[in-house]
């Protein structure tokens, strides 16, 4: 019955990445195609809401993957997600040039405002694309790598490892907060021009920026089933269940944990890459911890250890925060608040869960 | 206290220099010697001193707290003992070595408590058991060859699990989940198998059949059975040692050992 | 009368005031003989005033002494208005009118009567202006009216204004106050004043004797003082005569001294505001301590529990607002009573539905948390509320002149020591603190031994909610009381029940202690903000060692899946 269910899975996994390509694809055609006074004309201000959706997905599917699979439950994935946002965001910083408010050619307007008078070593090379699109993935793997290696080596485990992994995200978001820091302090970096020359606000780029968008979360989607569907996804789904016995079957532990925690941190930070031109800011807000909690939730209402869960939950989540908080913005925290509290009570395995029972 | 406790290096490599004592010449596969532990004042392990013959199946009994389960933590890499030696195989010192070393190095553990990848399939529980390269890239990559797929299966046979080959490891009954544990333990081809209670829970016909099992894999393999069940015990024991306040009390046949007054006084005494 | 004929001529205000003036005339004549010679004095006032009106400096001078002769009460006012320029003449009739406050809140008022004076009339003035020479005797005078007064409070304050404004002249005035003074504490700061004149003439045995005067004194000053003396007296040492140089060499080790001194004592403030903070924290974590550490929960709203304590405390205040200093006492019980019975409802409604599933517990607490944040914004408001603080609890211990300790700090330290104390006498001396201890160590076995463990749980999750609503009425004290204070606390919360080690009051106890004084400690080097970055990062580094922090729980089952 499993392996039948596998192949069902399958079945879904096919659905998925069919339907996020015509979107990938059908999106930007409704948008440019058509003109706006047509029915099925997608506004350019609903396309870029759609895009922030799919980064938030990514991210979900990132949080999913340590949690669903591994039982690491990451109270501090907003980190990577910000850390993400920020070399992209030095690197859209780089690229305004004189056109800032106060017109300097070499250094960013918050660091003119500063009295700064050079550039900062860690601002070296992100005038270059291929070099902030590295740092997208190094920085945070490091982070991850470093972080993740001392905690597990430790047997850092269950709400101890929540409680720290909030701690980190906490400890960026006082350090980003500081305009020492040289990221732009409280305001963060926004002002953002253009992205390899296309302007940022035109409906060219914005169709492109939701393409790219798509097509990464396809590809995590993809490459996050390939890893949990291996022997490793296996053995991570092992050391969830029961820890010492993997351990004493020989299987390094810490070894597992460490790998897809770095993939993880990495999906994410890709992901706040892809955030930030799409709404033209990224500020320490990112690194709230509440932030992260609220991904964690979207994976739990979605229904966690299945990945298309992590997407469901993201967009169904976020969705409703945008209804709520245009409509009854008092409403919202009650409404997330009862998400947490009944989620957790009486829907286990998620939406996907009911979705999923009565074939079974 | 054994003589040679000093002159071995504590410090040294995995590998004893050529000098030591008659116990490791024995062909032991597994030593411990003067093994104390204590949790806060309170002594689990005493000076244990033990020693198991290669191929041999070994029933350790003792009164709750005597540190049978303390002792299997120590000889895993679960716990360190605050001093004294455990060396595995003659020469591999197992102090040194964490958890999934001492697993390759050849030491397989049952838990008290069955325990198994409930979210798993039967037949992935013993695939992931089962001996291969541990590695993170390795598990990436890996693919289940028909010779493996023939091995997992003719192991479902021998622990009786053939019809559930697919059904999720959680849905098992306690009984067979003890089974797919040592058909783990099995895939794992280790020398040395540390078996703590295996029959608990089990009707009696399992019983038998588990008797049946751990029988015939001494010889080709070292079992050592932590068990309260002195009728398991004797049907399966050829020698036993009894445990009492960390440290060994008697040691001998069945019949020796219940013979033994001071076993007596501490079973039915005090 | 003599002023009623400068008064010159016949507006309506100047004719209702000459009306009332007259009835004053009248009521005095009638009313008590004793009262002429006030008159008489306030004549004498009238008279001086009039002096100032004068172009020549000289007159001026001669006027401010006369003022200062008439031993009018208002002599001082008036005085000081002269020397901030807010006093004038005013065109229409040569009155002295002075003014007081900034602004639009300027107010008037007569200088002869200390009346107050319209806005409206108090058209065309122009200003009194004096000169340096003039400034410095009415800093003089003022000085002496000052050290004369029979207030020992404005005796004080002046003694003090005049370390600052130190010059020969003042020494004279200094030494006939220091020889009539006797309260204790205005002589010693006359003292310290006199010595700092005395540092300020040329002969060096004054000053060697000032200097040995003041070698133990922490009064800002008297460094400042010490190191211009120092700073005058710099020069080749061959062509300086042997006292000048020992008057420098005493000044030197008597700085030495002082810094010493302060040093010392700068270590004691930070100590103590290491200590007030630990034990905010300690009050703080504590509750969740107990919670986590018999539960083996994490309640997330925790710090929201503490958010309502601190709201009771908001809320006994506005039904009981003419009795603000009692206000307290009740409160604790209230806010002790408010976040416990939220807790159980808590623990019934939600927890114990996830016992054993502490991730999940985790996330529904957090849940609630943001449900009662929430519920707080819209029953209340987003903004902060006013706690007021009772008035035995606001101003501060001065322990010495570089040292006061606030009392709201002191009342923090003492209350989370009650409220620890009483926690570890509940747990330790009473049969439901066996019971809460048993189910913590060995939960199945307490309840073979009839342990009703839901009962206990029910109870202990009550106990720690209860805690952090007294933490929150301490809070009240020290920080805005918003929908927020919940969330800005709960971090450090967890940081120091993890840091102390689960199930461990002195744990929770030495944890909160350390990092409150760690992090005054790296504030002075680091700031506010890398202080609290630095001790989170200690502490990650330090889980990562400790996985169970500092006083684990040892035992074969620790650690068991």
């Amino acid at each position: 019955m499993p392996l039948s269910k596998r192949m069902e899975l399958g079945r879904t996994d096919r659905l998925v990445v069919l339907g996020l390509l015509a979107l990938m694809l059908g999106v930007p055609v409704l948008n440019l195609a058509l003109p706006e006074t047509a029915l099925l004309h997608v506004d350019t201000f609903t396309v870029t809401l759609l895009g922030k959706y799919f980064c938030y997905a990514m991210l979900a599917i990132a949080v999913d993957l340590v949690w669903g699979y591994c039982g690491i439950l990451s109270l501090g994935h907003g980190a990577f997600f910000a850390l993400g946002g920020y070399a992209m965001g030095m690197y859209l910083m780089r690229q305004i040039g004189d056109r800032g408010v106060y017109g300097n050619p070499l250094l960013p307007d918050f660091m003119v405002f500063l009295n700064w008078d050079a550039l900062p070593w860690y601002w070296w090379g992100f005038s270059s694309f291929p070099f902030a699109m590295a740092m997208v993935v190094v920085v945070p793997a490091l982070l991850a790598l470093v972080f993740g290696f001392f905690a597990f080596r430790a047997r850092v485990n269950g709400v101890y490892l929540s409680i720290i992994t909030q701690a980190l995200t906490y400890a960026l978001l006082l350090a980003f907060f500081r305009n020492e820091m040289g990221f732009g302090g409280n305001n963060g970096l926004t002002d953002f021009k253009e992205l390899l020359g296309f302007d940022l606000q035109s409906d060219a780029t914005r169709m492109a920026l939701f393409v790219t968008t798509v097509a990464c979360l396809i590809g995590a989607y993809v490459g996050c089933r390939a890893i949990v569907r291996s022997r490793f996804g296996r053995v991570v789904v092992a050391i969830r269940d029961a820890e010492d016995r993997a351990r004493f079957l020989g299987y390094r532990v810490e070894h597992y944990k460490l790998f897809i925690f770095v993939v993880s941190a990495i999906i994410a930070s890709v992901s706040g890459a892809l955030y930030v031109p799409q709404v033209g800011i990224i500020n320490p807000g990112e690194f709230a911890p509440l932030g992260s909690i609220e991904v964690v939730i979207w994976v739990a209402i979605g229904g966690r250890g299945t990945l298309f869960g992590a997407i469901v939950g993201a967009v169904l989540v976020s969705f409703a925060k945008s209804w709520f908080t245009g409509l009854f913005p008092e409403a919202w925290l009650f409404v997330l608040g009862s998400l947490f509290v009944l989620g957790t009570l009486f829907l286990p395995r998620g939406v996907v869960g009911i979705l999923e029972r009565p074939s079974s | 206290m054994s003589p040679h406790r000093e002159s071995a290096p504590r410090s040294g490599p995995v590998v004893l220099p050529g000098a030591p004592g008659p116990d490791l010449l024995h062909g032991a596969i597994l030593y411990l010697d003067g093994v104390t532990l204590s949790f806060d004042g309170f002594r689990a392990l005493d000076r244990l001193s033990l020693s198991i013959e290669r191929g041999e199946l070994r029933c350790i009994i003792g009164p709750n707290g005597a540190g049978k389960t303390t002792m299997m933590d120590v000889v895993t890499g679960r716990t360190r003992p605050d001093e004294g030696q455990v060396y595995f195989d003659r020469n591999v010192d197992l102090l040194a070595l964490r958890e999934p070393d001492i697993a390759m190095a050849g030491i397989g553990r049952k838990f008290q408590k069955p325990t198994v990848f409930e979210n798993l399939p039967v037949f992935e529980n013993l695939e992931l058991a089962m001996k291969k390269r541990r590695g993170v890239f390795a598990s990436l990559f890996a693919r289940l060859g028909s010779e493996e797929r023939d091995r997992i299966d003719a192991m479902l046979g021998t622990i009786g699990l053939a019809g559930e080959r697919g059904a999720r490891a959680g849905a098992l009954s306690h009984g067979q989940k003890q089974w797919l544990e040592i058909g783990m333990l099995l895939m794992q081809e280790p020398q040395l198998l540390l078996v703590d209670e295996p029959v608990a829970g089990m009707t009696h016909q399992e019983t038998e059949r588990t008797a049946e099992l751990l029988v015939s894999l001494a010889g080709t393999h070292s079992v050592v059975v932590v068990e309260h069940d002195m009728a398991f015990v004797r049907s399966i024991a050829r020698r036993v040692t009894v445990l009492h306040e960390g440290r060994v009390l008697a040691e001998g046949s069945m019949d020796d050992v219940q013979n033994d007054p001071r076993v007596i006084e501490v079973y039915l005494g005090a | 009368m003599e002023s009623d004929d400068a008064m010159g001529v016949g507006s309506p205000i100047v004719r209702s005031r000459r009306r009332r003036v007259y009835a004053l005339v009248l009521a005095i004549f009638f009313a008590a003989i004793p009262s002429w010679s006030v008159r008489a004095e306030d004549a004498g006032l009238e008279a001086a005033l009039a002096g100032l009106a004068s172009r020549d400096f000289r007159e001026k001078g001669a006027a401010v002494a006369a003022i200062a002769e008439s031993e009018d009460p208002s002599v001082s006012r008036i005085l000081e208005a002269l020397l901030d320029a807010r006093l004038f003449v005013r065109a229409a009739d040569a009155r002295i009118v002075g003014a007081e406050g900034e602004g639009d809140d300027v107010a008037y008022f007569d200088a002869a009567t200390g009346l107050a004076i319209d806005a409206a009339d108090a058209a065309g003035l122009k200003k009194i202006i004096v000169n340096n020479r003039m400034r410095t005797d009415l800093r003089t005078t003022l000085a002496r009216l000052r050290l004369a007064s029979p207030d020992a409070e404005v005796r004080e304050i002046a003694a003090k204004s005049m370390m600052a404004d130190r010059s020969p002249r003042t020494l004279e005035l200094l030494r006939e106050a220091f020889s009539k003074e006797r309260d204790a504490g205005v002589r010693e700061t006359l003292r310290v004043a006199l010595a700092l004149s005395e540092l300020e003439s040329d002969d060096p045995e004054l000053q060697l004797g000032a200097v040995g005067e003041l070698a133990g004194s922490l009064h800002g000053e008297v460094r400042n003082a010490l190191a211009a003396l120092i700073e005058r007296s710099q020069g080749d040492p061959a062509e300086q005569g042997e006292a000048v140089r020992a008057v420098r060499a005493a000044a030197e080790a008597a700085i030495a001294s002082i810094d010493r001194k302060r040093s010392g004592l700068a270590l004691v403030e930070t100590l103590f505001f290491g200590l007030s903070l630990g034990f905010v924290l300690v009050l703080a974590a504590i509750g969740l301590a107990i919670t986590f550490g018999v539960m083996g929960v994490i309640n997330m709203a925790h710090g929201e529990l503490m958010m309502l304590g601190a709201y009771t405390t908001w809320g006994v205040q506005q039904l009981m607002p003419d009795a603000i200093d009692a206000s307290i006492f009740v409160a604790i019980p209230c806010a002790f009573l408010v976040s416990g019975a939220v807790g159980v409802v808590i623990e019934r409604g939600v927890v114990q539905f996830l016992y054993g599933r502490p991730l999940e517990t985790l996330l529904a607490t957090f849940g609630i948390s943001l449900i009662l944040q929430q519920a707080v914004r819209t029953l209340f408001s987003p903004l902060n509320r006013a706690v007021e603080t009772p008035g035995w609890m606001s101003g501060q211990w001065v322990v010495n002149d570089a040292l006061s300790l606030t009392y709201n700090r002191l009342f923090i330290v003492a209350f989370s020591i009650a409220v620890f104390a009483a926690l570890v006498g509940l747990l330790h001396a009473t049969g439901l603190g066996l019971q809460i201890r048993a189910v913590a160590q060995n939960r199945d076995m307490a309840r073979a031994m009839g342990v009703r463990g839901s009962r206990i749980d029910a109870v202990t999750f009550g106990l720690g909610s209860g805690v952090a609503g007294l933490a929150g009425v301490a809070l009240s004290q020290l920080t805005n009381v918003g929908p927020n204070l919940g969330q800005a606390h709960i971090v450090d919360s967890f940081m120091v029940v993890v840091f102390g080690g689960v199930g461990n009051l002195w744990g929770t106890l030495v944890a909160g202690l350390g990092l409150g004084i760690a992090n005054k400690f790296l504030e002075p080097f680091a700031g506010a903000v890398l202080a609290k970055i630095v001790v989170l990062v200690f502490i990650i580094l330090f889980i990562q060692r400790r996985p169970r922090g500092l006083f684990p729980q040892k035992g074969r089952s620790a650690g068991v899946t």
